[in-house]
């Protein structure tokens, strides 16, 4: 029994201009398909990351579990009874009026016991007197250990980390994820991790989906996708990471860029950018079996 | 040398007294060089490079120091003087393209006044300029773009035209703040490539400031470590990443996720960098180096020769 699972689950925006403008300039309602037939698994006590660039639909799908926004199709099934989300902006996600205090008591509302709201802060390596005070005392790391210490007082099931460390600074950043690892080897907790970075993603996540124009073209065990990546996408993302290591090693220029949502290419949306690609990757759109959604890689005209 | 920089400092009068920025600052770069300025938010990394070109905000101002730009003093020319200077010899990029181009006039348009302010070139041959400036950086039919308003470009295409911008007038000394920071990381690597080959292909010096110790290893032939105002480590890229020589830089780099190296956890500086108003006596990382002495508590160090490095910690003190 999974924790969570989706079952081709989509996303449509509408985006098209006012009535008014569509009728006189004769223009159809324009449609964003943001999450294109998403599906995927969490169990317990595993961290799920997606990874993709800007608008590849990672964060929608986070909205999509979160409710917050409803699928156009397929189902999400979340077997257990809470979830709560951390964010990306530690100074936008946390009420500015509100002391600490009753910040992080609010999700205990809806629960039947009341815990201290302190024993939250010593959890995040905080101190008890922090409760009294206000968001704007505390510094970006500081704060971000608030939201954690709020989602944690919810006691959830599933937690959504919505790039929870990409506006902190590096040093911050570690204290962050070293507190999230701390964090699920002693309380069991779930992630499902959301962030561009392939590095981050590289350290906390044990199964990686990778995300292009809505669509998860990758899905494999963490150590297998950075060991030897299988879609072409998934190969240029980790051949784009500067090599912090200076190895010098080959690696092929990355080429193009994410083409306009809106008016996504035919077949394999990926195949203008793929070196791979041949006329049956412009018009039909890969299957996704095995764990790659590519023809390439079923047909084995990739060298490994 | 193109860019000397010597015991520079930048302050801020506030209520609470004045703040020091940046803190005797001192670095040098040559023709063809790229030297990379890291650091953390508030370390003064983006001051320092807004003193060079002299466009700190006020009331902020230069306190101390001198900045020589091929040898000539530029730090105490007049407001007019520096502004020619800052078209013509230095050229800027900064994090956010957008706030670089004037969203009401076509990218060639920008591109042609730019190039007609600085250089002694007709109309059409500024144009020709320009094509063969969008052309190098990378714009797909340049002729076919020319006409299109910044909002045209996406954000990769638009830090293109930036850098087209930066050059229009063959500017001996680049400076680059953050120029890959709001881009994805496909798009990244190909600026970072962009950046390098100008750099070497026309001989500017290029300060690159940046928080990514990842593009500064792709980049940079050396690298000026800051915190709280101070380089507290200068030196070459691959020996400040493979054997950094200040504790802080030995903290900064095991913090660095990285690809390909299994770990279960970062190597963690306790604690945050202090804020101006609250910078400790003695070396200002002192409060949160594991391996501190009674010294740090009272005595600021300077930059010490450390193996083919330099830092700024009492540890390399000759004995």
């Amino acid at each position: 029994m999974h924790l969570l699972s989706l079952d081709s689950v989509s996303r449509d925006f509408d985006v098209s201009r006012p009535w008014l403008n569509r009728v006189l300039e004769r223009e159809p309602r324009r449609i964003l398909r943001a999450v294109d037939h998403v599906s995927f698994e969490i169990s317990k006590g595993e961290t799920l990351a997606l990874v993709g660039e800007s608008g590849c639909g990672k964060s929608t799908v986070a909205r999509l579990i979160a409710g917050l926004y409803a699928p156009t199709e397929g189902h999400i099934a979340f077997s257990g009874s809470r979830l709560q989300m951390i964010f990306q902006d530690p100074y936008a996600s946390l009420n500015p009026r509100w002391r600490v205090r009753k910040i992080i008591a609010e999700p205990m509302l809806f629960l039947k016991v009341q815990r201290p709201v302190e024993q939250f802060l010593l959890q995040v390596g905080l101190s008890a007197d922090d409760a009294e005070r206000y968001p704007h005392e505390f510094s970006g790391g500081q704060r971000q250990r608030i939201s954690i210490a709020r989602a944690l007082a919810g006691e959830p099931d599933l937690l959504i980390c919505d790039e929870p460390t990409s506006a902190l600074d590096v040093s911050v950043q570690a204290q962050i994820l070293n507190l999230m690892a701390d964090l699920q080897d002693r309380l069991g907790l779930t992630y499902l991790f959301i962030s561009h970075n392939l590095a981050v993603v590289s350290l906390v996540a044990d199964r990686v989906g990778v995300m292009y124009l809505g669509r998860i073209v990758e899905l494999a065990p963490a150590s297998r996708l950075f060991s030897s990546p299988r879609h072409p996408y998934t190969r240029m993302l980790l051949d784009a990471v500067p090599d912090l290591a200076m190895t010098g090693k080959p690696r092929t220029p990355v080429a193009g860029e994410v083409p306009n949502p809106l008016a996504p290419p035919s077949g394999c949306s990926f195949h203008p950018r793929c070196r791979y690609a041949t006329a049956r990757c412009q018009v039909e759109v890969p299957r996704f079996s095995d764990g790659v959604a590519c023809h390439a890689v079923e047909e084995g005209r990739i060298p490994i | 040398m193109i860019l000397e920089v010597r015991g520079l400092s930048v302050q801020f009068p506030s209520r609470r007294g004045i703040l020091t920025a940046v803190d005797d600052v001192s670095f040098s770069i040559a023709p063809g060089e790229v030297l990379g300025v890291v650091g953390e938010s508030g370390a003064g990394k983006s001051m320092t490079g807004l003193a060079v070109i002299r466009l700190l905000e006020p009331p902020g101002r230069i306190s101390a120091g001198e900045v020589r730009l091929e040898g000539r003093r530029i730090d105490n020319l007049r407001h007019e003087e520096m502004r020619r200077i800052r078209g013509r010899k230095i050229g800027v990029i900064f994090q956010d393209p957008l706030t670089s181009l004037n969203p009401l006039y076509t990218i060639g348009e920008q591109l042609e006044e730019t190039i007609l302010t600085h250089l002694p070139l007709s109309k059409s041959q500024a144009r020709e300029h320009a094509l063969s400036l969008l052309r190098e950086v990378g714009i797909p039919a340049p002729e076919a773009r020319y006409a299109n308003y910044p909002h045209h470009f996406s954000g990769g295409m638009r830090q293109r035209v930036v850098i087209a911008l930066a050059l229009a007038a063959e500017p001996r000394l680049l400076i680059a703040d953050e120029p890959t920071t709001a881009l994805d990381v496909s798009i990244q690597a190909q600026i970072i490539a962009l950046l390098k080959r100008l750099a070497a292909e026309r001989g500017a010096a290029v300060m690159l400031i940046t928080h990514d110790m990842g593009v500064i290893a792709e980049t940079a032939q050396r690298v000026a470590v800051m915190y709280a105002g101070r380089i507290v480590e200068l030196g070459p890229v691959r020996d400040v990443i493979h054997s950094p020589r200040h504790p802080y830089t030995v903290g900064l780099m095991g913090s660095i996720p990285k690809l390909g190296v299994k770990q279960d956890r970062l190597l963690q500086i306790e604690g945050a960098m202090p804020r101006l108003t609250a910078i400790p006596p003695g070396c200002a990382f002192n409060p949160r180096c594991p391996r501190r002495f009674d010294r740090c508590l009272t005595a600021r160090p300077e930059l010490l020769a450390a193996g083919t490095s330099r830092a700024a910690c009492w540890l390399h003190a000759p004995a």
